[in-house]
């Protein structure tokens, strides 16, 4: 499969994206955040930093790059796309997710690795993480805690398109492992029609042994499990 | 012209750095602070004399870029 890992003046996290699927076996192309076209992409990934220095506001300004027409379009078609930390951010400016990111409870940077609850197994994003397995991720941000108001949150409910709580080492949910003040302790989500996702911590950085947990495979592994499955459709 | 825009967090977004300003406010003595919202403050500095176009075309920009309705309000003024 090839993704199309964007880039934003300040993206930082576009090379572990690449990196990652190339542990995985597959190939990407970057795409400079001024291109109008994503090329011959079955995925699309929003990657993480710091994208036009988070002037404004996080994710504000890269939300009208005319990169992100293209992933408008790509998205309405049905193709996946998956926002990391900064990423998870432009989607939800671009209005392609519901909800915002605002500044952590503790008003602190937390870079340290946490926990995820898988709360919906059978999306394309999580369709091949093993049952109750806890991924450990890391997360690497300042403004991360999700916010959306009740109706928002109930329609999140209601159609299970939360994906990730943050939970302990054991797979509660607790305010202790809550590492931002999300509300309902949301790691990540996705759009009702369940083709995009967003989620705060790094499944990129989580591909490898070495760097500590390589449960971030799980995730891009059921992405290309979804497009896998796709493909014959594709063909016919 | 000129128009400016004040944005503030939503009353029911947890706003953390109001909070800490408050307590900080409440150390050096000043205990009748019942709460600070920490926001920000824009001058646009417009061309033209059309103020009701002006403030209907920034309106939309207020609501569209300068603020995110999910977890802010704004102010705007034409002068």
């Amino acid at each position: 499969m090839h993704f199309a890992v964007l880039q934003f003046p300040a993206s930082n996290c576009d090379q572990d994206a690449v990196h990652a699927i190339r542990v995985l076996g597959h190939t990407s192309d970057l795409v400079w955040h001024k291109d109008t076209s994503l090329g011959a992409a079955d995925a699309v990934i929003v990657p993480g930093g710091f994208s036009y220095g988070d002037y404004l506001r996080t994710g504000a300004i890269a939300r009208f790059s005319p990169v992100m027409q293209a992933v408008r379009e790509f998205a309405s078609q049905g193709g996946l796309v998956i926002g990391i930390c900064n990423g998870f951010q432009i989607l939800c400016e671009a209005g392609l997710l519901p909800g915002a990111l605002v500044r952590n409870r503790s008003l602190q940077f937390r870079c340290e690795h946490v926990f995820l609850k898988t709360t919906t197994p059978d999306s394309p994003f999580t369709n091949q993480i093993p049952v109750g397995k806890v991924l450990k991720v890391p997360i690497a941000h300042g403004e991360g805690a999700y916010f959306a108001d009740p109706a928002t949150l109930e329609r999140l409910q209601a159609n299970r398109q939360i994906l990730w709580n943050y939970c302990d080492a054991a797979g509660t949910l607790t305010e202790r492992s809550n590492p931002n003040g999300s509300v309902l302790g949301i790691a990540g989500i996705c759009n009702e029609q369940r083709n995009i996702a967003g989620l705060m911590p790094h499944p990129e950085r989580a591909c490898e042994p070495i760097l500590g947990s390589d449960d971030g495979q799980w995730i891009f592994r059921s992405m290309l499990h979804t497009l896998a499955a796709r493909a014959p459709a594709k063909a016919a | 012209m000129k128009a400016k825009i004040i944005i503030t967090p939503k009353r029911a977004v947890l706003d953390p750095q109001g909070k800490t300003v408050q307590n900080a406010l409440a150390q050096m003595g000043h205990t009748n602070v019942a709460g600070v919202h920490v926001g920000k403050y824009l001058e646009i500095e417009l061309t033209g004399t059309d103020r009701e176009a002006a403030r209907q075309a920034l309106d939309e920009a207020c609501h569209r870029f300068l603020s995110n309705p999910v977890i802010e309000d704004y102010q705007l003024v034409i002068e």
